[in-house]
């Protein structure tokens, strides 16, 4: 019988939330890595016991952990726990918290500058993974976005990671300016048909894809407006906040931008707006429905300086057709008083007969939902705030 | 044999209790204790100071024998009661919310 695996990232630990297809009785585990931010964990398409997670902290840096057991053990690839650290040479085994830019000549570029929120040159500074993506055909295969935007691949099992440097390398970096949460490379989405095809997005740089597997890197921002900058349709510069594909469908990708609902329907080369009846376009999140690859759904966020549903009222707004038409889900969602955010990567889906749907807020609930949407139910209610949410089907 | 305590989320990554005990070739130094220490225990590298730079972390500090050591010379000589193993080389994160 299938079941479900919630992989929940928070301020103070990570979490495993775990329920057979009925979705009804949930199992927890964790915190695991108590006390550090987890901002992400994924696990791999191809095995889902592998999983990945990022471990942070302000005071220590970023950590890499790898599961191969779908979350009951974890370790630092290359050093697992009772093993030697070192090789028989006396070498570390691994550098799995090693994120070097490359700045080789052979195939990196220079260590420039980005944008200071005041518009002055900053140093590129690497402070921590945002986001972590397996490949989907190969669980050695992980890719990392990074703050200082950055993405870096690892072809190990995240023993060792290399630098993609031909994105920092594109020549608008020096005009990439940091969002209110650092200047992340925060949603990586590789090509289900295409593995050269990878899109990402930055804030607050935007969007950009690659066709050759990272090689080279073109913005695909053409459509968005952002009021907010000095150029509002600039070729960098917007706040993307999150994008989101059906693998059946990989030329058509959805955007929550800072301000805006938008669609591209042509990978990423033009957008269009489709906030239509959203009582408010700013948001975080955004996820398609596992099997109709025209079904939506987005947390509507209050402003960009109350980060908070409008009125006290959580709301899923999903739209069957692709947006412009949306329709509040509301059914076991607090209705009064409720000022939460759901931040950027804190929405997932399941692909089950019936999709499953899920998300986690900044008040450390995380809500799901059998039904694709009707009706949600709390699977937890106090944990530490929650970064991140990714769920696996497991056969 | 050098003493190192390790502020408790290293403890808990290193896998270890209490103190660390460390035998440390050479001249004892914050650079030569803090080698020893990530080549025994390299999950903690990048974790107290930078891999490639080698700089402190911000937030993370050294104390030994009652003075504050961040600011000392990474190959300036530790005080004789660390390299005796009388005192305890302390790496502390700072006091800073979270």
């Amino acid at each position: 019988m299938s079941s479900v695996r919630v992989l929940v990232g928070t301020r103070k630990g990570a979490f495993i939330l775990t329920a057979d297809a009925k979705r009804t009785n949930w199992k927890i585990s964790g915190p695991h890595f108590a006390g550090w931010e987890i901002y992400h964990l994924k696990g791999s398409a191809a095995d889902p016991n592998r999983l990945y997670a990022s471990q942070s902290s302000g005071w220590f840096g970023q950590i890499i952990q790898r599961s191969d057991d779908g979350g009951k053990t974890w370790h630092q690839p290359g050093t697992p726990e009772g093993e030697s650290t070192r090789t028989p040479e006396g070498m570390p085994k691994a550098e799995s918290n090693k994120f070097v830019y490359d700045t080789s000549a052979e195939t990196g570029k220079p260590l420039t500058t980005h944008q200071w929120y005041d518009g002055t040159p900053h140093p590129w500074e690497f402070k921590r993974v945002w986001h972590l993506e397996p490949a989907h055909a190969d669980p050695d295969m992980v890719y990392a976005g990074v703050e200082d935007a950055a993405l870096f691949r690892s072809s190990d099992g995240a023993r060792t990671w290399h630098e993609l440097a031909g994105l920092r390398g594109h020549g608008s970096g020096p005009h990439w300016q940091p969002g209110a949460g650092g200047m992340c490379l925060h949603s990586i989405i590789i090509d289900s048909t295409n593995p050269d095809r990878i899109f990402i997005a930055i804030s607050a740089a935007g969007a950009f894809r690659t066709d050759n597997g990272g090689k080279t890197w073109q913005p695909i921002n053409r459509g968005l407006h952002s009021q907010y900058i000095p150029d509002p349709t600039a070729e960098v510069g917007h706040c993307v906040h999150h994008i989101a594909m059906h693998r059946s469908r990989p030329g058509i990708l959805f955007m929550q931008k800072h301000w805006d609902v938008m669609r591209s329907d042509d990978a990423g080369d033009s957008w269009h707006e489709v906030s239509g009846n959203l009582p408010t376009d700013f948001g975080f999140v955004i996820d398609v429905h596992a099997h109709e690859p025209n079904t939506i759904y987005v947390v509507p966020i209050k402003s960009d300086s109350e980060h908070f549903p409008p009125d006290g009222q959580l709301r899923v707004y999903r739209s069957r057709t692709g947006g412009n038409d949306w329709e509040p889900l509301t059914q076991g969602l607090p209705q009064n008083d409720c000022y939460v955010n759901v931040l950027r990567d804190a929405m997932s889906v399941d692909s089950l007969d019936q999709c499953g749907v899920y998300f986690g807020t900044t008040g450390g609930q995380v809500y799901a939902s059998a039904d694709a949407g009707d009706t949600w139910t709390a699977i937890v209610r106090d944990l530490p705030p929650v970064v991140s949410v990714e769920a696996q089907t497991l056969p | 044999m050098i003493r190192v305590t390790l502020p408790p989320h290293l403890r808990k990554l290193a896998h270890v209790d209490g103190e660390v005990l460390l035998t440390v070739s050479g001249e004892i130094t914050q650079a030569s204790v803090l080698d020893t220490l990530e080549a025994r225990y390299p999950m903690l590298c990048g974790t107290i100071r930078d891999q490639v730079t080698h700089k402190r972390r911000s937030f993370v500090r050294f104390f030994a024998c009652g003075q504050d050591l961040s600011h000392e010379a990474p190959n300036a000589p530790l005080p004789t009661a660390i390299a005796s193993g009388a005192e305890p080389f302390m790496i502390v994160g700072a006091i800073a919310g979270g």
